[in-house]
Formats: C-alpha cells, structure tokens, sequence
C-alpha cells in the first residue's frame, strides 16, 4: 500500500495540472541510518508518478559525492526543486502534512517560474549582492 | 517556508532550505530551535514565526546589511 491514499492522489493531480514546464526532484538519501529515508523516497516515487511533468532522480548522498557537491547537500533526506535551473530550493526531511502542500506549491511555482512575490518584494530581491542562506525550521503539524 | 522558496526563485543570490526540525535535532538545538517556523538567516540572525511577506523580507533584510553611514564601526 502506498503513502498516499487514492483520494491524496486525486487531489495532488488536480493542483500539479497548473504545471507549465517540467520539474526535477533531486533525491538524495542513505537509507540505513534514516529514521525516515526509506518512507521520504517511496513517497515522493509516489508524487513523481502523478504527473508527466515532475521527475525524480535519486542519489546516494555517501556514494555519489560529485552529485552531493554540486547540489550542496550537506545532510539527508534532502530534495532539491528544480526545472531547467537550479534555484536554491531545498527540503530536509520527509515533507509530511503541511510541508508537503509547501512542498506542492514550491514545485507549482518552480514549474511557473515564477516566485508570486509582491513587485515590492522583487525590487529590494534585485538589490542583493551578497548570497543570502534561509533555514526555515519547521514540523509537519 | 513558503515565503523563503519564493525567495529563493525570485533571485540568484538567496538559497532556501527547508527543514524538518525534528529530523535534524543536532541543528535545531544548534540553533536553540524551539518553537517553529524559526527562520535562520546565514547560519546566524533568526526570526520567529511567521510574518506576511512585506514584513519577513524586511526583517531578513535587516540582518544583512551592516548600517552604511560613514565612521560606523
């Protein structure tokens, strides 16, 4: 039996037809050791299925260090978001309850390219010159 | 989180990670992570909570950048 009930599957394929461009999930995982690696794969195999547009790729993060590096992975389970770029869009963790919808627009706005911001908010976004690094902690309630 | 990847996608410079705080105890006690969302900025700054976007970027921002007025030290 999968993660997702056949109803989440429904609802799922519903929001990801708003999908314009292909996205990738790059997956990287060690799944000894990982309290919840095996399940954040097999879950997100289940959301690759749902739609033509979204992919999975999945990666050893001990073994396939070239691949760990150029994604700057530094702990797993991660997954990186991604289209034809690579836009600094990463989740840690298995994306449970709120944090997979979060994820779902993540992938909704990749798949647009574009962010949704307010045009204030990309203004002062243009002003940077120096990288900015988020960590946003959060659980899946 | 959802703000952050918005973020991120809006320009080069900004990297967003979202993270299970329970998954990465470590980090999260590293970072004194005890009520979610708490936002890490640049492995140092933190803001609590979660604001409207207007607000969020601003306080981000404000983390950044040091004062610009001559003889600040």
């Amino acid at each position: 039996m999968g993660l997702l009930r056949d109803s989440d599957v429904v609802e799922i394929r519903a929001r990801l037809q708003e999908m314009v461009s292909p996205v990738k999930l790059i997956h990287f995982t060690q799944e000894l050791n990982l309290e919840y690696g095996r399940e954040t794969r097999e879950l997100l195999e289940e959301l690759a299925q749902i739609s033509d547009k979204l992919s999975l790729e999945t990666y050893n993060f001990l073994l396939e260090k070239e691949k760990v590096t150029e994604y700057a992975v530094d702990k797993v389970p991660a997954t990186v978001i991604r289209n034809g770029k690579d836009f600094g869009i990463r989740f840690f963790g298995l994306p449970g309850g709120y944090e997979f919808s979060t994820l779902l627009d993540a992938i909704l706005a990749v798949s647009k390219d574009d962010s949704g911001l307010k045009p204030e908010s990309r203004e002062k976004l243009s002003q940077l010159t120096q990288p900015l690094h988020l960590e946003v902690f959060s659980t899946p309630s | 989180m959802r703000l952050a990847y918005q973020f991120a996608l809006e320009s080069d410079f900004v990297r967003a990670d979202g993270v299970e705080a329970t998954e990465f105890p470590e980090l999260a006690s590293a970072y004194r992570v005890y009520a979610v969302p708490k936002t890490v900025v640049n492995g140092g700054a933190f803001i609590e909570g979660s604001l409207p976007e207007e607000f969020f970027l601003d306080e981000i921002l404000k983390t950044l950048a040091p004062p610009k007025e001559e003889g600040s030290s």
